[in-house]
C-alpha cells in the first residue's frame, strides 16, 4: 500500500485536476426545467393553469371592474340558451345584450350569460385555492419544522415532538368537510371565511412531510458539517434545512390547490359556500342541476372546468415530483 | 518516515473518561429500558500537528468519540480539553468560536456538502459568518482554497453533484481548512473513495498537515491507511480503547489480543509474506449488554479466569519511541 501511494505522490496538487471529466454544467434550476419539459402532460397542464389564472384575472377586471362581460344581468325572454346561441334582438333591449353577439357558454334559468358567470367564478375558484394553501403551508411549515428540529426539546412531561404530532393526529381525526360544513354554518358565508376554514383544516400533511423531511436532513452531513462550522441555528435552518425540505412541500402544495378548490366547489353546491349572486363554480354547478335533462350546459361546463383544473394542478404536481426528487437524479 | 512529534508540551487535545450512552426505549411510553453504551470511558491525547488513528470494527463507537469530541452529540459523561478550555463547559457563543478551531471531515462525499449550494458559497460561508472576509478578499480566498486542495478556481460557481467523488472530498477538505482550524477529525474520509483516489487524498491531508501543522483524529477501519499516515494509533472495540501505541510499535508488535487478530486479518498486497491467521470466534457482542470484565473475553484467545470478572487495567510499557497503552490482563 505504502508504496502505491507514494509512486502516486504528486509534487504539486495543481496536477491532479483532471481526477475525472465532469459532467456538463448545469444549475439545480436548469436541471429542474429540462426534466420539466419532458414530461409532455405536466407541460401541457401548465399551459393550461397559465390561461385559467390569465382568465381569472380578466374574470376579475371584466365582470367587475370594467363590466365587459355581466354576470349578472337577468334577460327573462333570454333563458335557457344553449352555448353560442344568439340572443333575441328584439326582445332584449341593447345595452343588456352580450358583448360577443352570443352567448358563448349559453344562459341560466334566469337569462344570466353562464360565460361571464364562469369568468367570475374563476377568479373566487383560483384565489380560494392559492389562499387556503398559503395558509396550510405556513402552519404545516413552522409547525413540522419545530417538530421536526426542536423535537426532543422538554416542555414539562412531554416534549416538542409528542405534543405538536398528537395535535396534528388530532386535527386528521377529525371528518375535514364536516368540520368546515360546520364552521361555515356557525361563521357568516363570506369567501374569506371559507379560505381560513379550508386552510385551518389542510395542514396536516404538510406538517408530516416537513417533520420527516426536517428529521431526515438533520442526519445528513452537510447539515452536522454547518454545526461543525459553528454557524448559527437560524441560517442552519433556513440555508442548509429548508431549501432541502421544500420540495416535496411543493408538490403538495400543487396538490392542495385542488383539493381547495375541489373543497370550496362542493360547499358552494351544498350551499354553504360563496353566497348567490356572487357566481363561483360551485354554485353555478348547483344551479344547474335541476335543469340537468333541459339545459345539460348548465352542469356540465362548470363541472368540466372543475375537472380540467384539478387535473391540471395534479398532473402539474407529478411533474414537479418528478423534476425536483433529488433520489431520482442521476448524480 | 513519518515526522517525529513533542511529546513534552501540554497536548492539543486532551479527552478524560469520555462515555455516550444511547438510551433505548420500548413499550407503550417509551420508558428507557436499557443503554448502548456507544463509547465507555474513553480517554486519549492528540499532540499538536499529530495524526492520532482510531481503527475498530464498524459499530465499536470511533464515529461516536469523534463526533463527541467535538461536542456535535452531547456526551453522557467525561471531559475534553482543547487548547486548555474545557470543551463542555463552553456556552453555546464561546463553543461556536472554537469551532473555528476544530473541524470534521466526513465519510459520504455525496451527503457532505449541501445540494443546493455552489462550491464557493459552501467553502465561503464560514469565513463570511465568522466575518474572517467578505467581497472580493473572500473570493480571492475561497479561490486559493480551492487551488490548495487541487481543484480549479473557476470551479466556485459550479454545484456538487458536478463532481467525482474524489472532487467532493476536496471540496469537503476545502471547506474544512476554512477557517484555519489546528485539529480535524477525518472520520473515515477516504473510505467511500477508490484506491487511486484515496491516494490522492491521503497525500493531499500529509501536505495539508505538514503546511498548516495540522492535528488529525483519523477515524478508519482500513489498518493501511492509518499505517501510511498515522503517528500513534488507538485500538478501540466494543467502546472501549484496546490498546494505544505509536505507529510503528503497534504493527511490529502489537499487545493486545485483539489487536493481534486484527492485523493478522489485514490483507497485506505481499504474496511472500504470509501471516499467521488470528481467527476470532464468534461474533461482537452487542453493546446493550457488553461482557463484563474485558469486553473482548468471550472472543479472546488467551482469556483467563480473570478476564470474566474484572476489568482490565491499563499497563504502561516503554518503548524506544513512545510509551504503550494496553487493557488487558496478560501484561499484569
Amino acid at each position: 500500500m505504502r508504496d502505491t501511494i507514494e509512486q502516486q505522490r504528486t509534487p504539486h496538487a495543481d496536477s491532479v485536476l483532471a481526477e475525472e471529466p465532469l459532467v456538463p454544467h448545469e444549475t439545480p434550476w436548469q436541471e429542474f426545467v429540462r426534466i420539466f419539459l419532458q414530461n409532455r402532460l405536466a407541460v401541457a397542464s401548465c399551459v393550461v393553469l397559465v390561461l385559467l389564472l390569465i382568465a381569472a384575472l380578466a374574470g376579475k377586471v371584466l365582470t367587475e371592474w370594467v363590466v365587459v362581460f355581466d354576470p349578472e344581468t337577468v334577460r327573462l325572454p333570454d333563458k335557457f340558451r344553449p352555448p353560442l346561441s344568439r340572443p333575441n334582438d328584439h326582445l332584449v333591449p341593447a345595452h343588456d345584450r352580450p358583448v360577443l353577439g352570443m352567448y358563448l357558454f349559453g344562459t341560466d334559468e334566469l337569462g344570466r350569460d353562464v360565460f361571464a358567470r364562469m369568468l367570475q367564478g374563476s377568479f373566487v375558484s383560483l384565489s380560494i385555492g392559492f389562499i387556503a394553501v398559503g395558509i396550510s403551508m405556513v402552519i404545516g411549515i413552522v409547525l413540522g419544522g419545530l417538530s421536526g428540529f426542536y423535537g426532543n426539546v422538554k416542555l414539562g412531561f412531554i416534549t416538542v415532538d409528542t405534543l405538536i404530532m398528537r395535535f396534528t393526529d388530532v386535527m386528521l381525526c377529525f371528518p375535514t368537510f364536516f368540520l368546515i360544513l360546520t364552521v361555515v354554518a356557525l361563521l357568516p358565508p363570506s369567501i374569506y371565511n371559507i379560505m381560513v376554514v379550508i386552510g385551518l383544516t389542510s395542514w396536516m400533511g404538510t406538517a408530516r412531510f416537513v417533520r420527516a423531511e426536517f428529521l431526515a436532513l438533520r442526519e445528513q452531513d452537510f447539515v452536522v458539517a454547518a454545526q461543525a462550522l459553528g454557524l448559527p441555528e437560524r441560517r442552519i435552518i433556513f440555508r442548509h434545512m429548508v431549501p432541502n425540505a421544500i420540495a416535496p412541500v411543493l408538490v403538495s402544495a400543487t396538490i392542495g390547490v385542488a383539493t381547495a378548490i375541489l373543497t370550496e366547489s362542493a360547499l358552494s353546491f351544498l350551499g354553504f359556500g360563496v353566497q348567490p349572486p356572487y357566481a363561483t363554480w360551485g354554485n353555478i354547478l348547483a344551479g344547474g342541476k335541476g335543469f340537468i335533462f333541459d339545459a345539460p350546459w348548465l352542469f356540465f361546463i362548470p363541472g368540466m372546468a372543475i375537472f380540467i383544473v384539478v387535473l391540471a394542478f395534479n398532473l402539474v404536481g407529478e411533474g414537479l415530483r418528478e423534476a425536483l426528487n433529488p433520489r431520482l437524479r442521476n448524480r | 518516515m513519518n515526522h517525529p512529534v513533542d511529546v513534552q508540551r501540554e497536548p492539543l487535545l486532551r479527552v478524560k473518561h469520555l462515555k455516550k450512552y444511547f438510551p433505548v426505549r420500548s413499550g407503550l411510553f417509551s420508558r428507557i429500558s436499557g443503554w448502548v453504551k456507544a463509547v465507555d470511558d474513553v480517554s486519549l491525547e492528540v499532540q499538536s500537528g499529530e495524526t492520532f488513528g482510531l481503527v475498530g470494527e464498524s459499530g465499536c463507537g470511533k464515529t461516536t468519540v469523534g463526533r463527541t469530541i467535538l461536542r456535535l452529540m452531547e456526551p453522557t459523561a467525561g471531559e475534553v480539553v482543547f487548547e486548555g478550555r474545557h470543551l463542555f463547559q463552553l456556552d453555546s457563543r464561546e463553543l461556536r468560536r472554537l469551532r473555528q478551531r476544530m473541524q470534521i471531515i466526513f465519510q459520504d462525499p455525496y451527503s457532505s456538502l449541501n445540494p443546493r449550494m455552489t462550491v464557493g458559497a459552501i467553502i465561503g460561508e464560514p469565513l463570511k459568518i465568522h466575518r474572517l472576509a467578505h467581497g472580493s478578499e473572500l473570493d480571492a480566498q475561497v479561490e486559493a482554497l480551492l487551488k490548495r486542495v487541487g481543484l480549479r478556481p473557476e470551479f466556485r460557481s459550479r454545484y456538487p453533484h458536478e463532481f467525482s467523488g474524489g472532487q467532493r472530498q476536496r471540496i469537503g477538505i476545502a471547506r474544512a481548512l476554512a477557517l484555519r482550524p489546528r485539529f480535524i477529525v477525518c472520520d473515515e474520509a477516504v473510505s467511500a473513495l477508490d484506491v487511486s483516489i484515496q491516494a490522492q487524498i491521503l497525500n493531499l491531508l500529509k501536505e495539508l498537515q505538514e503546511e498548516y501543522h495540522l492535528a488529525y483524529l483519523f477515524i478508519t477501519h482500513d489498518l493501511n491507511v492509518v499505517e501510511y499516515l498515522a503517528h500513534r494509533i488507538a485500538v478501540m472495540y466494543l467502546g472501549q480503547l484496546a490498546e494505544v501505541a505509536p505507529a510503528d510499535a503497534l504493527f511490529r508488535h502489537p499487545k493486545h489480543p485483539y489487536t493481534q487478530a486484527l492485523f493478522s486479518a489485514n490483507p497485506v498486497p505481499d504474496p511472500t509474506r504470509r501471516g499467521k491467521r488470528i481467527v476470532l470466534e464468534g461474533d461482537v457482542p452487542s453493546p446493550l449488554h457488553p461482557p463484563s470484565g474485558c469486553r473482548f473475553h468471550t472472543r479472546c484467545p488467551h482469556v483467563m479466569p480473570v478476564c470474566k470478572t474484572e476489568e482490565p487495567p491499563l499497563i504502561q510499557i516503554g518503548d524506544s519511541n513512545g510509551t504503550i497503552q494496553v487493557w488487558c490482563h496478560l501484561y499484569t
